[in-house]
């Protein structure tokens, strides 16, 4: 009894005082502890604030045909080689197409992060092509956040076939020029779409009642189905008056990019045979319905001249 | 009453001591990788290394984002966000262990420490235990502490295709260098 009454005693005056002196001297303990637990959570607040850029809405420049807001990067050069076999309704003599084709060659290259220029060749219409993307604003999320990517894109092409004897030719009659806005978002890591409005001018055309002016908005877009493979589609609505001598087509296309390293494979069909603006999107005469699909593939290779240090 | 004085003093003496324990962080620490093949040499720097190290009881931990890996081809940049490492799904890659030989460190004087470090590192959402040599320099109140180690690729699910594989070294040699501050 007396034991009992002694540790009741001592539990009741010292310890008690103890106790609290003990929880209160070991709050500070306590939560260096906790900060222990969430080192990470401490590392994400020491961390400096990031602006983070979308990258690689699409594959390669072009979307399939028709021009994406990606572009070369500084000091990188690429070659590009695009052809388009013939339709698949011109028959077995044809080979359903793969007979005849067209042939666009480019060399383009990065000045800077945000301008890029190209020098092309197309066969359809011996034209020349010269073109420079300019990079306006880049999607990004963080410090800054801008919703899409908006590129410019002006070319100019010049034709190169052989004078007409029966008219009077001036240098100006083979030039035509292209203004594009390219507005992209990269939706989620997979999808991407792509707004893009479109001014040709052509300085000479077929026929007097055939537009100069060409106006036309174009719709992209592209699905990542693994890291190095993406579907991709693309169509141009042009606006166009009644009196043009001949029917014209909007182009559409559906292709598939594939990606090694270095290169980019672009395989499509297509309604259009034509590669530079002035020909798929202004004049182009093949229809879907009809049968009149081309099909084709773009190829790439990257080379870096110098890059950054 | 003497009891009730006693361990106060005592236990303030341990909780001081538990806040005068150095503990040290740095914001701009420098993680690297290099690869070099007959075919190609890849080189990425990120100096922007979240750190924190609790000389105490031998913690160490960083953090690092992938999107701030700096390459010298931006193509090769690109890949490595998108087809490798996935930035977008995995956005960082974490360390974090411990110093099992911390009785060999003194951190109160100045010199060059050989330091063994285990711990979970973390790329591509998979976690790997590791024990990797370093050193840890002490110099003039400053931390300096230093590794370097080998990445296989395939240990954190990074797939390389055939058609790359010659030209990425397996493994890849990571190299850490972090000068950490004392923490305010």
């Amino acid at each position: 009894m007396k034991r009992n009454h002694v540790t009741f005693k001592f539990i009741t005056m010292k310890h008690i005082a103890n106790i609290i002196a003990v929880l209160l001297l070991s709050l500070p303990l306590l939560s260096i502890a906790q900060k222990d637990d969430d080192i990470f959570g401490m590392l994400d607040s020491l961390a400096k604030p990031q602006t983070d850029y979308a990258t690689a809405t699409f594959k390669s420049s072009r979307v399939i045909t028709g021009q994406s807001v990606e572009q070369m990067k500084e000091g990188q050069f690429e070659f590009r080689i695009e052809h388009r076999f013939g339709a698949v309704n011109s028959g077995f003599y044809q080979f359903y197409g793969l007979n005849t084709g067209t042939i666009f060659l480019s060399t383009e290259y990065g000045v800077k992060d945000w301008m890029m220029v190209g020098l092309g060749h197309a066969s359809l219409g011996n034209t020349f092509n010269g073109f420079v993307k300019l990079n306006l604003m880049r999607q990004s999320k963080g410090m800054k956040n801008n919703p899409f990517t908006i590129t410019y894109y002006g070319a100019m092409t010049a034709d190169g076939t052989k004078a007409d004897p029966t008219l009077t030719n001036y240098f100006a009659d083979r030039l035509g020029f292209v203004n594009q806005f390219l507005i992209a978002r990269k939706v989620t890591n997979e999808l991407s779409l792509q707004i893009s409005p479109i001014l040709i001018h052509r300085n000479i055309v077929p026929a007097a009642f055939d537009q100069n002016n060409i106006y036309s908005v174009g719709f992209a877009g592209r699905y990542k189905i693994t890291n190095r493979m993406a579907l991709s589609a693309e169509y141009y609505a042009v606006y166009r008056s009644k009196d043009n001598s001949v029917k014209y087509y909007n182009p559409l296309s559906v292709g598939v990019d594939i990606e090694t390293g270095g290169h980019v494979f672009s395989f499509m069909l297509t309604n259009s045979v034509g590669m530079l603006e002035n020909q798929y999107i202004a004049q182009n005469t093949g229809r879907w319905s009809k049968g009149d699909i081309h099909l084709g593939f773009n190829i790439t290779r990257s080379f870096t001249f110098y890059g950054k240090k | 009453m003497k009891r009730i004085i006693a361990s106060t003093v005592i236990l303030m003496t341990m909780s001081l001591a538990g806040f005068s324990q150095p503990k040290y962080l740095s914001r701009a620490g420098h993680i690297w990788f290099y690869s070099k093949t007959p075919m190609e040499t890849i080189e990425a720097h990120n100096n922007q290394v979240a750190c924190f190290l609790d000389a105490s009881k031998g913690t160490i931990a960083f953090e690092v984002l992938n999107k701030s890996f700096k390459f010298e081809r931006a193509l090769m940049e690109e890949h490595f966000n998108e087809n490798y490492v996935e930035s977008a799904k995995f956005p960082k890659a974490t360390f974090k262990g411990q110093i099992t030989n911390l009785k060999d460190i003194n951190f109160t004087k100045d010199g060059i420490y050989n330091a063994i470090i285990e711990g979970d590192l973390s790329i591509h959402g998979v976690t790997k235990h590791i024990t990797q040599k370093g050193t840890i320099e002490v110099a003039k109140g400053k931390i300096i502490a230093k590794a370097k180690f080998g990445v296989k690729p395939e240990d954190y699910n990074i797939i390389i295709p055939a058609l790359v594989k010659e030209k990425i070294a397996n493994p890849l040699d990571v190299s850490v260098d972090i000068t950490f501050d004392p923490m305010k």
